[in-house]
């Protein structure tokens, strides 16, 4: 490692330390030399000329010597995992990890997210005692500025949610932001947020001290190596080619930052890394007169799109402006990363508005303008796991310049995903299987860039929608619901209709319509609620994934019996909802199967399962020639009748009666509408109210739905969105995977119960994990909080990730939201847990727990109370017949 | 409100004095007053402005009224060189009449060398400047043909050949071209070049000086005789008095390497963008206007004059306190004798009986002619440094100084083009520093790159510039939303031409 040590500095002057060659780079302090006598089968390069040569086999290779790839490397290294290998291509830390600013920041969207960064921050600090390696950690903290209301809002929301994870932070007014910073000018403020826990780091330092530990634990590190090509055997990962020769090895971890997706398509079996790069820029200032203390918080101001820390006695400060650069569109090479144009022009918005926060800066000397392009991806959450199509192919990838936030924790996670198949929390929200193909065009991912990049820092109220890379996936409907007014969102690139604006109805501009309070589409939707509950709406539900599973045999049932908790050998024509496991007991799916005939099956998926279920299936799937799994999504256009008279207007266009009597609850019927003939109509509306779901070949979509509404008319059909759906299912106290149930819930624990058939045939998978679960109790429990004394009109509205309280303590969060026309009230959805018994282990949750309870939940800091139920509140439903899913979910037998 | 607060602005704001209540607003405005009811009482009309102007035009509105006209040409290169010392113009026009009574052409002279450029702005109607931009230019091509060519051009005629073109025009297609007078206009020209046929001898090459006076004075010459003549097709026979009746001034540019003549008749005004040493731009003006504020024209007036004259030819700064061009083509009713005004309207059509204004004889109109369409020509040699050739109608130099208007095409020219990234370097630069120079490389570029022509961008300033030089688009949009009726009373037509000259080309030359 010594000669490594030499290499790097017989390399690297000219790369690197041009921006913090003062801020004590390792090589230039001999006393820290003697650490590097770290295990000697760490060969990284020998000489600037000499290199080591490679392993000729490995059982990992990681590709990208950044934060990232050493986080995964380290953390491999330290479940035990032995034979690994990192290959950089230039020398460590090159890429965006070089420049990249180095504020760890817990202040995320997402809980995940924080907790990777709390995480993150934990192993910085200690990592420099580890290893001895100086990293420039210091716990400066942070302040999340507010110059107005609603950014104030987000805050305190945030400060609400950072508590349920533990996290110390402090909603403040605007002279403690004085008292905590001595630059910031706090004229304009309403409020701050107060991160005591926040840090900055060196970030070559740390990607070193990182490397360091990594060496210690047996890593070998090699530079100057490039992987040219992922060797692919039936699916499998074999080995890996580089510049200078094959590695043999069973996993390959892809951590190539803006080279991820190139490296991707750098395979037989090409992997889709949806990620595009885009300049960013920060300043660097010579030291202040005074100097700045390196303590000074970190100051977010996101509404002024800037975020300053002190660098040096000076500042550095960047931003996320509106106008980005996209960059490396149609690919790049190496050499470009390191000649970065500095672009004042641009960067005027940013210095002005730093000026503005800082006003006493203005004297302040200019260093350097950097420039340093980061990757993003089309959602603004970094791209974690296995990729769908190859096995042993993992990505860790497209930090959208939070790298340094979430290496620790993100490498700590896919470390766990490598060696338990899964980690240790739900990262749904960054697993690489949300997307598929259709994300990975480099027009969409340029134009979504160009909106991600500012939005990283642009207030985000309940239920905004992305406005780029729009109208990829439409249903052949698309025209005729957006000429009658349909506002659209956007699942897995499919647009859905939210609601349809009456004629004549003027709705404020998107603008305006901006808010955490009660939205302008209140009433349309209030509308739409009350016509499913009346007469009868037509909700287009194409999004939906849809699978086809059919085998010569019964080898279709066998997959499905192994696959699903529920009893799938039911007579032909019958539906069955159930859920699919893992081991552990928990969804990794949700869906409904239709036994179409004795060995086909149509399984009916949430929208952004399409690659995630599909490899779910692949991976549990024997190869069998005659068991044939297909994609049938883009085959069929799904119409939701909702409401009591659905049946009406079907039975008049089939002349078949439609009654209970003869089309009963769950089930599937192929027939006729209209002219068209082999529609599959299914007796479900996935919102417990009665009704229709109808599978419709697209050629005939435009007929159905013509005929649908024209003789619909009589009965007051009318148009649906999404919002309206949302409303009827959560009322109805309908858990939706994705927003309620993830992969480390498990059905005991929302109530399903019912949809477990322990007594199959088959053993499926997660049935050990659930009778366990059965036998200890369940420790957490879905529930529904119906909100008290909220006033629609006047509080903040919920939307998910509110925490709960019981009797004044923490008890849960909310997964979902929304308000029930019916109980003109707000419900939440959520899960509760009482809290660890004496001897530390979970406690039981006992009916009592959730019915004896002073239930609030907190919006934004301010508790609501709120009624815990375990049922639906369907006797208050005016029905005419309790219908057979109301009793089954209504048959909770309380653990 | 807001409407009415903004009018009292404006005239309590100075503009008053370009209200001028000139002839061609006079005569216009008699015009529509008798012959069609357009014209509300004053009462009405106040409202009416206060109805229109109550709205702001969007900046993309605003957009598309400036960029209706514009009009880009650029020398086509050969071999990747330009050799030509023109690289190109951009023109526009922006209406306050209604029609328009500007015109204005491009062509190049394909049988000599050089290109011609030239601005027509009309008055009491557009149809001597029409009748200027479609016919001045070949009188100009004609007067310039080596005898030889002239000979085969008349042979070919005679005989029936195809022609060579001597024109290849450069138009913007709003820029139209009567078809009806095209044999008429084309007989007058022949009759033209015959004479010179007669008058000339092999061998001779006319200079471009002669040439340019010899075109101006001859096309007006031939306006007028058409009236007197008349013609057996009624339409015709309105047109060509229209013509004649009417007025317009005329302002030529004729480029050839890098020699510049400038022909001016009346008001127009040709600019030239002289770029110093230090980068900013000065403005050489290379021609005089014809009108009271020169005191030359005065001098000549008065002198063409007898004495008892002297106090009625020219009052209120106008010729007998009527026309504020002193030279002009047209406007016979300046012209010709009384007699021969009255003889000539009583044979023409009904139509122009109707025209109170044509029958209305000048006070004091005892010594014609009083007006003259012989041109003042100017030759410039062209320097590198000289960049850009403004021409414009006077609707232009009455918004604009001409400093201004070279300051503001000479930043745009090299903001286009030249705009360096800034690059801090070993300088120690504060960050207010810094600041202040993005703000202001900002503010220009903003306003630069909404157009891609510089006329239009200078039209942009002409309308919507404040009190500190800059666009104001608040006035711009009120400026541009004015009804038709109203316009004239604020602005006049504006019509500009900007010519780039290429350096390389010149400064080879030059030296």
């Amino acid at each position: 490692m010594r000669s490594c040590v030499r290499s790097s500095r017989a390399l690297s002057p000219a790369l690197f330390p041009r921006l913090r060659s003062d801020a004590g780079c390792w090589w230039t302090q001999p006393s820290r030399r003697g650490l590097w006598s770290g295990p000697r089968n760490l060969s990284s390069a020998g000489d600037a000329h000499q290199q080591t040569p490679l392993p000729s086999q490995a059982r990992v290779v990681i590709c990208g010597g950044g934060v990232v790839g050493t986080s995964v490397a380290y953390h491999l290294a330290k479940l035990g995992w032995t034979e690994i290998v990192l290959l950089e291509q230039g020398r460590l830390g090159a890429g965006t990890t070089r420049m990249s600013a180095g504020i760890v920041s817990v202040a995320k969207p997402i809980f995940i997210e924080s907790k990777m960064a709390d995480y993150s921050s934990a192993l910085y600090e200690r990592l420099e005692d580890e290893t001895g390696v100086k990293t420039g950690f210091v716990r400066t903290g942070s302040l999340c500025l507010a110059q107005n209301q609603d950014r104030f809002l987000s805050l305190k929301r945030l400060a609400s949610r950072l508590k349920v994870l533990g996290i110390t932070c402090n909603v403040i007014k605007p002279k403690e932001v004085a008292k905590l910073h001595p630059l910031v000018n706090i004229h304009d403020l309403v409020g701050a947020l107060h991160l005591p826990g926040d840090a900055v780091v060196s970030p070559s330092d740390l990607n070193h001290a990182l490397a360091v530990a990594a060496a210690s634990h047996g890593v070998q590190i090699h530079h100057r190596t490039t992987v040219n090509h992922i060797l692919l055997e039936r699916g499998h990962v074999t080995g890996v080619e580089t510049d200078r020769g094959p590695i043999e090895c069973e996993y390959f971890v892809n951590c190539a930052g803006q080279w991820a997706y190139e490296l991707g398509q750098a395979s037989e079996t090409k992997v889709s890394v949806p990620l595009h790069g885009c300049e960013h820029f920060y300043l660097l200032t010579k030291p202040l007169e005074q100097p700045l203390s390196p303590n000074t918080p970190v100051v977010m101001d996101m509404d002024g799109r800037i975020y300053v820390q002190a660098w040096q006695g000076g500042v550095l400060s960047g931003g996320f402006e509106k106008n980005p650069k996209p960059i490396f569109t149609e690919g790049r090479n190496q050499l470009d990363v390191h000649n970065m144009q500095e672009d004042w022009d641009h960067f005027e918005p940013m210095l002005s508005a730093l000026l503005r926060r800082m006003p006493a800066l203005e004297s302040c000397e200019i260093h350097q303008l950097v420039n340093c392009p980061e990757s993003f991806t089309p959602d603004m959450r970094c791209l974690m796991g296995e990729t769908p199509g190859v096995h042993g192919y993992y990505v860790l990838a497209g930090m959208n310049s939070s790298g340094l936030s979430f290496a620790g924790g993100a490498g700590k996670y896919l470390a766990e995903w490598m060696t338990y198949g899964y980690p240790t929390a739900n990262v749904w929200p960054l697993d690489i299987k949300r997307f598929g193909n259709l994300q990975s065009s480099r027009t969409f991912l340029r134009h979504r860039v160009m909106e991600v990049t500012p939005l990283l820092y642009e207030l985000k109220v309940p239920r905004w929608d992305f406005q780029t890379g729009r109208q990829l996936r439409t249903s052949p409907l698309y025209d005729r619901l957006d000429t009658q007014g349909a506002r659209w969102m956007e699942k897995h690139g499919f647009e859905r209709a939210k609601y349809f604006v009456p004629p004549g109805k003027d709705l404020l501009s998107l603008d305006q319509s901006k808010t955490f309070y009660k939205p302008d589409w209140f009433d349309i939707v209030g509308t739409e609620v009350k016509c499913c509950k009346e007469a009868v709406c037509v909700i287009d539900m194409s999004s939906f994934t849809k699978f086809e599973l059919t085998s010569t045999g019964d080898q279709a049932l066998e997959l499905l019996q192994h696959l699903c908790a529920n009893d799938l050998d039911v007579p032909v024509g019958h539906i069955v909802h159930t859920g699919m496991l893992n081991e552990r007991g928990g969804y990794e799916n949700d869906c409904s199967v239709v036994r179409l005939s004795k060995n086909s099956f149509f399984i009916i998926s949430p929208t952004d399962q399409q690659v995630h279920c599909w490899s779910w299936i692949k991976k549990h799937m024997p190869k069998d020639p005659q068991l044939h799994l297909e994609d049938v999504s883009w085959k069929y256009t799904a119409l939701n009748l909702i409401g009591p008279r659905a049946m009406d207007v079907l039975s008049e266009l089939s002349y078949v009666s439609m009654t209970p009597e003869h089309f009963p609850s769950l089930f599937c019927k192929e027939m006729s509408v209209g002219y068209a003939n082999g529609i599959r109509v299914m007796s479900m509306t996935h919102t417990g109210e009665p009704g229709f779901m109808l599978y419709i070949p697209i050629e005939y979509a435009l007929h159905v739905y013509n005929e649908v509404m024209s003789v619909g008319q009589k009965y007051g059909i009318r148009n649906a969105g999404y919002y309206a759906l949302r409303s009827l299912r959560i009322e109805k106290f309908f858990a939706f995977w994705g927003q309620d149930l993830d992969s480390f819930t498990t059905p005991l624990e929302c109530g399903r119960e019912f949809r477990v058939k322990f007594d199959k045939d088959t053993d499926f998978l997660g049935r050990e994990a659930l009778l366990q679960q059965r036998q200890a109790g369940v420790t957490r429990r879905f529930v529904m909080l119906v909100l008290e004394d909220h006033d629609t009109e006047l509080d903040l509205w919920p939307w998910w990730g509110e925490p709960v309280y019981r009797n004044g303590q923490l008890a849960g969060v909310t997964s979902s939201s929304a308000y029930s026309y019916t109980l003109e009230r707000h419900v939440c959805l959520g899960f509760v847990s009482p809290p660890a018994g004496p001897d530390g282990a979970p406690g039981v949750i006992t009916p009592d727990f959730i019915n004896r309870g002073d239930y609030e939940v907190d919006i934004a800091g301010q508790r609501y109370p709120a009624k815990a139920k375990l049922y639906p509140f369907s006797s208050l439903f005016a029905q005419q017949r309790r219908r057979k899913d109301d009793m089954e979910l209504s048959n909770f037998q309380g653990k | 409100m807001a409407a009415t607060s903004h009018l009292c602005r404006l005239w309590r704001g100075g503009e008053l004095q370009k209200l001028q209540v000139s002839c061609q607003v006079l005569t216009s405005r008699a015009n529509r007053a008798h012959t069609q009811t357009r014209w509300p009482p004053s009462s009405r009309r106040f409202s009416a402005s206060v109805q229109h102007s109550s709205y702001m035009l969007t900046p993309p509105q605003v957009n598309s009224i400036l960029k209706a006209n514009e009009f880009s040409f650029k020398v086509p290169e050969f071999d990747g060189k330009n050799l030509s010392s023109v690289m190109g113009f951009d023109s526009n026009q922006l209406p306050a009449n209604a029609p328009i009574e500007d015109r204005r052409s491009a062509a190049t002279l394909l049988q000599t060398r050089g290109m011609l450029l030239g601005v027509f702005d009309g008055h009491a109607g557009c149809a001597c400047a029409q009748a200027l931009s479609e016919r001045l230019f070949y009188y100009i091509a004609v007067s310039m043909l080596p005898h030889e060519t002239l000979q085969e051009l008349e042979n070919a005629v005679e005989s029936g050949r195809a022609v060579h073109p001597l024109l290849q025009w450069h138009k913007h297609p709003h820029d139209y071209f009567s078809r009806e007078a095209q044999a008429l206009y084309f007989s007058s020209l022949r009759t033209y070049w015959q004479e010179l046929l007669d008058l000339g001898c092999p061998g001779d090459q006319p200079s471009v000086r002669e040439a340019l006076v010899s075109a101006f004075k001859r096309l007006d010459n031939d306006i007028s005789l058409e009236a007197q003549v008349g013609d057996p097709n009624a339409f015709l026979h309105y047109w060509v008095l229209r013509v004649a009746f009417s007025g317009a001034t005329a302002c030529v540019a004729h480029v050839d390497g890098s020699d510049l003549h400038i022909a001016n008749a009346g008001d127009g005004r040709a600019v030239l963008g002289v770029q110093e040493p230090d980068g900013s731009f000065s403005a050489l003006t290379l021609s005089n206007d014809h009108n009271a504020q020169n005191e030359d024209e005065l001098q000549r007036i008065r002198q063409e004059h007898p004495a008892s004259e002297a106090k009625t030819v020219v009052r209120q700064e106008r010729l007998l306190g009527l026309l504020m061009p002193f030279r002009a083509f047209g406007d016979v009713k300046f012209k010709w004798g009384i007699d021969l005004q009255k003889r000539v309207l009583e044979s023409g059509p009904d139509a122009l009986h109707e025209n109170e204004h044509t029958k209305f004889i000048p006070p004091n109109y005892h010594t014609p002619p009083y007006l003259t369409a012989q041109p003042e020509i100017t030759h410039h040699r062209l320097r590198p440094q000289d960049r850009f050739l403004v021409l414009g109608s006077d609707g232009l130099w009455e918004t604009l100084h001409r400093q201004e208007v070279v300051r503001i095409v000479g930043q745009y020219l090299t903001g286009v083009h030249q705009q360096q990234p800034i690059s801090v370097g070993g300088y120690r630069v504060t960050l207010g520093q810094m600041q202040g120079l993005l703000l202001e490389r900002k503010a220009r570029v903003s306003s630069t790159f909404e157009d891609q022509n510089a006329a239009t961008h200078l039209m942009r300033h002409a309308v919507g510039n404040n009190e500190f030089g800059t666009v104001d688009h608040e006035r711009l949009s009120k400026m541009l939303s004015l009804p038709e009726e109203l316009a004239r009373m604020y602005r006049d037509d504006i019509t500009i031409i900007i010519t780039q000259f290429n350096p390389h080309v010149v400064g080879a030359q030059h030296s």
